[in-house]
């Protein structure tokens, strides 16, 4: 991918960190999900306003002994998975109005 | 419950943390049901700026799962802000009402703010035996066109049912109209004390043999044999395994702020206008009584053949006058379904009993059928 991505949390999830590792519930077929630790910090990150490069760039390399390209590739294809699953939103604009981009989708 | 959510749980202990919450709103309501466990009048309801502060320790406490219940969560005109702050803390919210007061636009904005279940009281797909029951003309029809707006939203909705002598026989029917609607559906075959200790409702319940047809009933249970199987003792590692989730996990809070272990627990841990949810949930020494209890401390369950496999009730334990003690209510459900009775059960049997003074209320003269409902002891001390 080399567009610029906004990611946002989907504002029809459920969500809370237990331990380290965060927990979320999709309304969409009440699925169940946890997110490790790495996969956490995208998630907080992901306002809908933050570039997901910019995300894993000041979040993840800047936490983790991982080079850019390598993160980069894992995060796109978290956000997919996420996105699939309808608990991630993915835009190639910034993500202001969350309700609006799930109408759209419907 | 899923694998993963076990795991879940078992980790929110490990970790001390209030999973679970239910938040009763309001105890008003407007149905009347005739086997209801609450006091319906207002002695003081929270605030919407106490329910938000509440929302927000709760939040920072860890809680992820929470229901909001009463008496009939609708009946708060801060309804709808209370539920799009709790959303905004990004709580998973379960919902339980009567929705006669839901339409199409509450409909909407339910889908619209990700609520993740509704949980719906019908007592029987016959309008008849329904509105007797919450005694409001009308009811069933309103309550079955809110399902009807809930799904085309695509809503989750779970039609919970309560079995007692006035809808025994309707459990078919409300299953077939939950498959009509596309909802889920639930059975509680049990009708259970008043918060404050009141068992006179409890004449309501099914009788043993009504039980035993509703346990053997595959289209409810599976395979009936199975379900049906003789119970097991608790075996040695089970001993020192926890009776259940209140306390432990979960607790509830009344819409007066008070802090119990569970809705069917009234053991007063303390009160979230006082003091802040964290510290009741850590500090309150009648949560470590709850928390301390281990299988083996139980008094005759412990020894008891159904052990193994009974769903004994703590709280109702509690309101028969012991915590570490058998639920007599638990107790007759095992017997219903293995035909076994609990150590309880027979203790209780072997008791010789104490000449009863019976009291024989005087009836005026009366014929025909209705004498053998009238004229049955009233009192018995």
């Amino acid at each position: 991918m080399n567009k610029k991505l906004y990611v946002a949390r989907s504002p029809r999830i459920a969500a809370r960190q237990l331990g380290e590792e965060m927990l979320i519930m999709s309304a969409q077929g009440s699925t169940l999900f946890t997110l490790n630790p790495t996969a956490t910090i995208l998630w907080q990150g992901a306002d809908g306003a933050t570039t997901l490069d910019e995300i894993v760039e000041r979040r993840i390399c800047s936490e983790f002994d991982v080079n850019l390209e390598e993160a980069m590739r894992d995060a796109e294809t978290l956000a997919e998975d996420l996105a699939r699953h309808g608990i991630l939103l993915v835009s190639e604009e910034p993500i202001i109005n969350r309700n609006l981009v799930l109408q759209e989708q419907h | 419950m899923s694998g993963l959510m076990e795991e879940m749980g078992a980790r929110a202990q490990r970790l001390g943390v209030p999973f679970s919450v239910q938040l009763d709103l309001t105890y008003r309501c407007n149905e009347q049901c005739i086997h209801c466990y609450l006091d319906h009048h207002d002695h003081g309801e929270m605030t919407t700026a106490e329910i938000k502060q509440l929302l927000k320790e709760m939040a920072d406490a860890g809680v992820f799962f929470l229901t909001l219940s009463g008496g009939e969560i609708f009946l708060r005109k801060d309804f709808f802000e209370i539920l799009e702050y709790a959303r905004a803390l990004t709580f998973c919210i379960k919902l339980k009402t009567n929705a006669v007061l839901i339409r199409e636009a509450q409909a909407a904005r339910l889908r619209d703010l990700g609520v993740q279940s509704i949980q719906i009281s019908i007592y029987s797909h016959r309008p008849e035996v329904h509105d007797a029951i919450t005694k409001v003309p009308g009811s069933l029809n309103r309550s079955i066109r809110a399902i009807r707006f809930l799904k085309s939203q695509g809503l989750k909705v779970v039609i919970a049912n309560v079995l007692m002598t006035q809808n025994m026989d309707d459990y078919h029917g409300v299953r077939a109209l939950a498959d009509e609607l596309g909802a889920e559906y639930t059975l509680d075959p049990t009708v259970t004390p008043m918060m404050d200790g009141d068992r006179s409702i409890l004449d309501l319940n099914v009788g043993e043999s009504a039980l035993q047809r509703v346990f053997r009933d595959e289209s409810l249970v599976g395979n009936a044999e199975e379900f049906c199987a003789p119970p097991h003792a608790l075996d040695e590692d089970s001993m020192d395994s926890t009776p259940c989730s209140a306390g432990h996990t979960a607790c509830y809070i009344s819409p007066y702020g008070e802090f119990y272990p569970c809705v069917q627990f009234p053991l007063s841990c303390g009160n979230v206008r006082q003091q802040k949810f964290i510290d009741i949930w850590r500090d309150s020494e009648q949560l470590k009584e709850v928390r301390s209890i281990r299988l083996r401390d139980l008094s005759s369950c412990s020894q008891c053949a159904h052990g193994g496999s009974c769903t004994r009730c703590p709280g109702l334990a509690f309101l028969e006058g012991n915590m570490r003690g058998p639920s007599t209510s638990d107790c007759e459900r095992s017997f219903a379904r293995t035909g076994i009775p609990s150590a309880n059960l027979l203790a209780k049997k072997d008791k010789v009993s104490p000449p009863r003074l019976v009291q024989i209320q005087l009836v005026p003269a009366i014929t025909g059928s209705r004498l053998s409902g009238l004229a049955s002891p009233v009192a018995a001390s």
